[in-house]
């Protein structure tokens, strides 16, 4: 869930645990390609050949937690949009592959670096995206995340690229 | 300043001296996306209140990932990408044509360009010397719109493969032995650059092999320079007057500088399910199979199907194996048409489909069962990837993966090739 939705700063929820390596493949697979166009029905199967039940236990605001390389494989934007849709607040991981990370800005998924070892399945996080704090309420500790570089925070305030092209009628980085 | 050759492209496309680590909106040469991502990409060009594209004639839509459609939800996708190429006068690549990444090399990249492209596998084109990156949909439409992108300057990695290449050995198992050493982000948001005695003479096949699987330890763009061999190239595709020579300085500098010693490489292969799972075949315990699939922008090329038909003549695929074969392009078709080596092929028991992305991506033309296993010469090998999470997929060379289809398991090239 959302606390203090004027400026949505703050996001709570439960978190779901993966490992290293999940790939594009995974959270959105090609046997689903037919679904791209509908992505409200693609979403009812995300991260379904990492966890089955995932997309039936997932609720809003709750986060993807992850290991190492989270997100590497293909290009398809479909993968952090589908991760949205579903109601994923953000997604934690120790490292992104590059496309993952830059195309989860261009739609407005929060994709935060850290130490994700001190987090389990289901422990109760709280986040302040602005002061880039990460509370374990379950573990009762905190955690720091590796702020955005300029550009990214950018396009995240413009909710996305395309509404910062829109707005801007071109790059304004 | 002494460049890379990643730092040279970029600082002429951004109009000033950039170095690794700058941020730059760039002006971009070649913007393609296929049918996985172009629909997504043509929605978003429209949500931003665009009607046109910057530079249509090198605005590229490719239906080669489900091609022929499969299905009508596709075949509908596929409809969304025609139009929009008809009303702004963008280029279609339709069924049959090829994969996008081979299609690119044949008719579009020169050395020195930008090319950004809805499909990871986009680094293909720096074997051309260019500077070559995959991106997601809403990037690849702002490309679209503007023929600009931004970028931060990738610090750069220098390849050196060294002194020679074993019989049986070629560029896959080279690439495949490099990423089983940097693993699947030991480049991450780097270039990978490549050179050496050996990386300087590799045709334009190997290097295309070759840079088409740097994303896979995650790199931004894996790039040779452009030499003779690049020019001989673009010469065969009546493309001669887009050559320039692109090299790195000297005294450029590296992150970091990877030596290989070429004779110490024998025949690879990716172990389920990533592929820095990287083994000797040697080392491998014995794997029966029960799919080969060669083709693909990674191994769909002529010198491909020649040394596996090269491998294949005169023999049987092994009972119980299905060969599937798919062409990367139709010029490449065609060859091996000419040459005999679909003939060969098709009496060994081959099943040879149309030029695109064939099975690769689990959409269709050899979607695995339960628990089958798949050796393939195809670049990624995750959970899933050809369409069934409870399959096994292997990767390896052609030469590898023609005489695992006759021996019926995974088998050592240089038992013919030595």
């Amino acid at each position: 869930m959302l606390k203090n939705k004027k400026d949505q700063k703050i996001i709570i929820g439960s978190s779901f645990k993966f490992g290293d390596d999940i790939s594009t493949d995974q959270i959105a697979p090609g046997r689903l390609f037919h679904l791209r166009s509908n992505l409200p029905e693609l979403a009812k199967h995300v991260l379904e050949d990492a966890d089955p039940g995932f997309a039936k236990k997932v609720k809003p605001g709750d986060f993807v937690v992850g290991g190492r390389n989270f997100g590497l494989g293909s290009s398809r934007e479909h993968a952090p949009l589908v991760m949205k849709i579903a109601g994923v607040g953000a997604v934690l991981a120790k490292s992104f592959a590059r496309i993952f990370f830059r195309n989860s800005i261009n739609v407005g998924l929060p994709v935060l670096i850290c130490d994700t070892d001190k987090i389990d399945s289901r422990d109760i996080l709280e986040i302040d995206l602005k002061k880039g704090i990460i509370n374990n309420k379950t573990k009762n500790l905190k955690l720091k995340f590796n702020p955005l570089p300029g550009v990214m925070i950018k396009i995240l305030n413009d909710s996305g690229l395309a509404s910062h092209i829109a707005k801007n009628k071109g790059f304004n980085l | 300043m002494h460049k890379t050759i990643s730092e040279k492209i970029l600082s002429k496309h951004a109009g000033r001296e950039l170095k690794a680590g700058d941020i730059a909106v760039v002006d971009v040469d070649v913007v393609m996306s296929q049918d996985g991502t172009g629909p997504l990409a043509v929605s978003q060009i429209k949500k931003m209140g665009f009607n046109k594209v910057k530079n249509p004639s090198k605005s590229i839509f490719f239906i080669d990932h489900a091609a022929p459609s499969p299905r009508s939800e596709l075949s509908n996708s596929h409809i969304v990408l025609r139009e929009f190429a008809s009303q702004t006068g963008a280029v279609v690549s339709d069924v049959g044509e090829g994969v996008c990444h081979q299609i690119l090399v044949e008719s579009y990249t020169c050395p020195g360009d930008i090319v950004i492209g809805g499909d990871s596998h986009t680094c293909t084109s720096g074997a051309l010397g260019a500077f070559a990156t995959g991106m997601g949909s809403t990037d690849i439409a702002v490309g679209y719109a503007l023929a600009k992108t931004w970028l931060m300057v990738p610090r750069t990695i220098r390849v050196n493969f060294n002194r020679r290449i074993n019989k049986g050995v070629f560029a896959k198992d080279l690439i495949i032995y490099l990423i089983g050493k940097i693993t699947s982000d030991g480049a991450t948001y780097k270039a990978l650059e490549f050179g050496g005695e050996v990386g300087s003479r590799l045709s334009m096949d190997d290097r295309f092999t070759i840079s088409n699987m740097t994303v896979e330890a995650g790199s931004k763009t894996g790039i040779f320079p452009s030499d003779d061999i690049t020019k001989e190239y673009l010469k065969s595709q009546r493309r001669q007057d887009c050559f320039k020579e692109i090299s790195a300085d000297k005294g450029a500098k590296y992150e970091k500088i990877i030596d290989i010693d070429c004779s110490v490489i024998e025949p690879m292969v990716c172990q389920p399910h990533t592929v820095d799972n990287a083994l000797a075949v040697s080392s491998l315990e014995k794997i029966m199979v029960n799919q080969v699939f060669i083709g693909t922008c990674t191994n769909g090329r002529f010198s491909d199907l020649k040394i596996a038909a090269d491998i294949l003549k005169g023999k049987k695929v092994a009972s119980g194996v299905r060969l599937i074969v798919v062409p990367a392009s139709k010029d490449i078709y065609l060859e091996a048409l000419k040459e005999g080596v679909l003939e060969t092929l098709i009496n060994s028991g081959a099943v040879v489909q149309s030029p695109g992305c064939g099975p690769c991506v689990g959409v269709h033309q050899g979607i695995l069962g339960d628990g089958e296993v798949c050796l393939s010469t195809q670049n990624r090998n995750f959970k899933g990837r050809m369409g069934n999470p409870n399959s096994f997929i292997y990767l390896s060379s052609p030469a590898t993966a023609a005489l695992s289809a006759v021996k019926g398991y995974i088998a050592d090239p240089r038992e013919v090739l030595g």
